[in-house]
């Protein structure tokens, strides 16, 4: 894959890591599941780092891999179905995936940990929270009954849960679903990782408590200085909290950029869509913007750029070679820090 | 129901869970100690509490089971000593409550109250060991096969079809016309053997259906191991179902230990069972229905405890029951 030199020339945008290692480097990953139908191929040659207090949002619709890519790197895929036919998922310089079993799940938890979409099913219904809490200092530290209760009140306090101390013995299914995710990163947290990747954590919840978690989460990320993968299809949310996006479509990373940049001025005609089909109020009374067509099928990714059939912009070339990530720059040839753009036509879309 | 559960939760699964003391004062607290969190078990066990059908059963099952521990408390007579002189097959007295008249005398001048007190212990024995057996056997491989799958699931699964493809009682018979002397763990092993396997199918599907929930992938990816994941986290929400079927089988096997006894293939003379009884008494049945009756009667009743018992169970740890 080409893709890989392209991504190591873009320079990290602010806090790079001691040395020369990032916390974390996917390496042109590829993931596929085996089905009755085919080959279903939901990652192709994905390539990012993160680093320390560094937070990555990884954006794309759902199917464009960015959940699959997350469950790669903890390596909780189920496989079979799952193969990762080639890729390097590296964490500190030492693949994960070459690892052995054992010391893979020391990393989880302990090094790496996540938070999960739908708290309530994340949750164990038959433990008590405080239990499940506990459970992560009594197993991986050896921390007794006691002292792993009082660790799990101290974890509910410092994720804001009122009356923590009355509510360490509650069960999952008595907290609204905003305290459930919170109780999920004090989980994650426990252990206080290097890294958290937090999948759609705000998806399930209602936009006056995603606000909240987002915000607890940033605090959290600030003051542990942790890395941290936010997984979204939600561009409100990554705008307040990332340094820097990945946009994801089919598999494969399409665009990145700083925060800011993306919003400003995206290099490929999928962000673009995606950043005009947000409503506006400038725009009250008019049709809102969609990108047309459908994503498309893992099992039947179209030739060249997988974007073609949906994209406004779509030439010859498209239909025929697969976009590597071009480095984007200034229309005078200025590097801009961190961009890249895997269209043909990534000039013309920046620069109109 | 207070309506605060209401709008803190959808779930229904949650119908009678107490809102908790959300922002409360410590002191509040200890006021609603009744509010205290209940788990599923503990819910289960609210539920249960406001059954009579559990409080029925379970009375019963207490006295069988001190009746079976302490078969001296309640008669001073020798179930085995027979007085043909006297008592051959004299009718019951039912005003001679506990006396060894009371449920009359069998063919070799036994008295029938006393020995319906000492088979107790045989049947009671025979049930619950049978069930723990095969709860633990059952259990273990349906969980393994659930859990792993593959070929250990392919592995077990054949090996519970071949089992389950034997006929039960007629397996049993075979095993136990293979000993000569049939002693009670000889038929507990002989009805363990073969009655496993519907317990090993019951744990392995709610095993599948447990280890696909999120939590499981929540503590793999917090680090937990496998064991700790099986035990900690699949089996408490698997496991359910099992003692439900469990608890109804139990009545079940009192009745085919029961049923072997009655046809000289269970238990045997020096022990006493109701079975044998029942077996012995069938013999002269026309004159003397109550040589019959009475252990007959004592059986059904525990048969009918424990199912009953059984079905409490199930509506207490079944949400979509209430």
């Amino acid at each position: 894959m080409t893709t890989i030199d392209k991504t190591r020339n873009v320079p990290e945008p602010r806090g790079a890591a001691e040395g020369d290692v990032p916390l974390l480097e996917v390496r042109d990953l590829h993931v596929e599941f085996h089905t009755r139908d085919g080959v279903a191929k939901a990652v192709n040659g994905v390539n990012y780092t993160v680093n320390s207090g560094e937070t990555l949002a990884v954006l794309g619709e759902s199917g464009s891999g960015k959940s699959v890519t997350a469950q790669a790197i903890m390596g909780i895929l189920d496989m079979p179905p799952g193969r990762i036919p080639q890729g390097q998922i590296l964490y500190r310089g030492e693949d994960m995936l070459t690892m052995s079993g054992d010391a893979r799940r020391k990393i989880r938890g302990q090094k790496i940990a996540m938070i999960f979409q739908d708290a309530l099913s994340s949750l164990n219904p038959v433990l008590s929270v405080g239990y499940q809490l506990g459970e992560m200092f009594r197993v991986h530290q050896g921390l007794s009954k006691k002292d792993a209760k009082a660790k799990a009140i101290e974890l509910m306090d410092r994720v804001k849960i009122p009356a923590a101390k009355e509510r360490v013995g509650d069960y999952p299914h008595q907290f609204s679903g905003g305290m459930r995710q919170r109780i999920m990163i004090a989980m994650a947290l426990a252990l206080e990782p290097d890294l958290i990747i937090a999948d759609e954590p705000t998806t399930a919840l209602d936009v006056t408590v995603q606000a909240q978690v987002m915000d607890l989460l940033a605090e959290l990320q600030r003051e542990y200085n942790m890395g941290l993968i936010l997984i979204t299809h939600d561009l409100g949310v990554v705008a307040d909290v990332a340094d820097k996006i990945a946009v994801m479509y089919a598999g494969r990373i399409v665009e990145t950029a700083p925060v800011h940049e993306l919003y400003k001025r995206p290099a490929h005609p999928y962000t673009k869509g995606l950043l005009e089909s947000i409503p506006r109020l400038d725009q009250k009374g008019q049709d809102l913007y969609a990108i047309k067509g459908l994503p498309p099928n893992l099992l039947r990714i179209p030739t060249g750029c997988a974007f073609n059939p949906r994209c406004p912009q779509a030439q010859d070339i498209c239909r025929t070679d697969v976009p590597p990530l071009h480095p984007v720059t200034e229309r005078d040839g200025a590097e801009l820090a961190g961009r890249g753009s895997a269209c043909h036509f990534w000039k013309e879309t920046i620069h109109g | 129901m207070p309506d605060v559960t209401k709008a803190q939760t959808t779930d229904s699964a949650t119908v009678d869970a107490v809102a908790p003391p959300a922002v409360d004062a410590p002191g509040k607290v200890s006021a609603q100690k009744s509010d205290k969190p209940r788990s599923l078990w503990g819910d289960a066990w609210y539920d249960l509490r406001h059954r009579p059908m559990f409080w029925i059963s379970s009375v019963l099952l207490v006295l069988l089971l001190v009746i079976a521990a302490f078969p001296g408390m309640f008669t001073s007579v020798d179930p085995r000593d027979g007085d043909l002189v006297h008592h051959y097959l004299s009718k019951p007295e039912l005003g001679h409550v506990f006396q060894p008249d009371w449920f009359g005398y069998d063919q070799q001048g036994r008295s029938i109250y006393a020995r319906v007190i000492y088979g107790t212990r045989a049947s009671i024995l025979v049930g619950v060991c049978v069930t723990a057996a095969v709860t633990l056997i059952g259990g273990l491989l349906g969980m393994l096969a659930g859990y792993f799958g593959g070929w250990i699931d392919s592995v077990i699964s054949r090996i519970v079809d071949i089992f389950f493809g034997l006929p039960f009682l007629l397996g049993t018979m075979v095993v136990l016309n293979a000993f000569t002397e049939r002693k009670v763990y000889v038929v507990i092993l002989a009805l363990a053997f073969l009655g496993w396997t519907s317990i090993a199918r019951v744990m392995r599907s709610s095993v599948i259906t447990a280890k696909q929930a999120d939590y499981v992938t929540a503590a793999r990816a917090l680090g937990a191991g496998t064991p700790r994941i099986l035990f900690r986290h699949v089996m408490p929400n698997a496991v359910a179902p099992t003692i439900v079927v469990a608890t109804i089988a139990l009545g079940g096997y009192i009745s085919a230990e029961a049923t072997l006894s009655f046809l000289g293939l269970g238990l045997s003379d020096p022990t006493i069972s109701w079975g044998i009884d029942i077996s012995e008494g069938s013999k002269v049945i026309r004159d003397n229905p109550h040589t019959l009756l009475f252990p007959a009667g004592m059986l059904s009743l525990t048969v009918f405890a424990f199912i009953m018992l059984g079905d409490a169970v199930r509506d207490a740890l079944d949400p979509k029951l209430r």
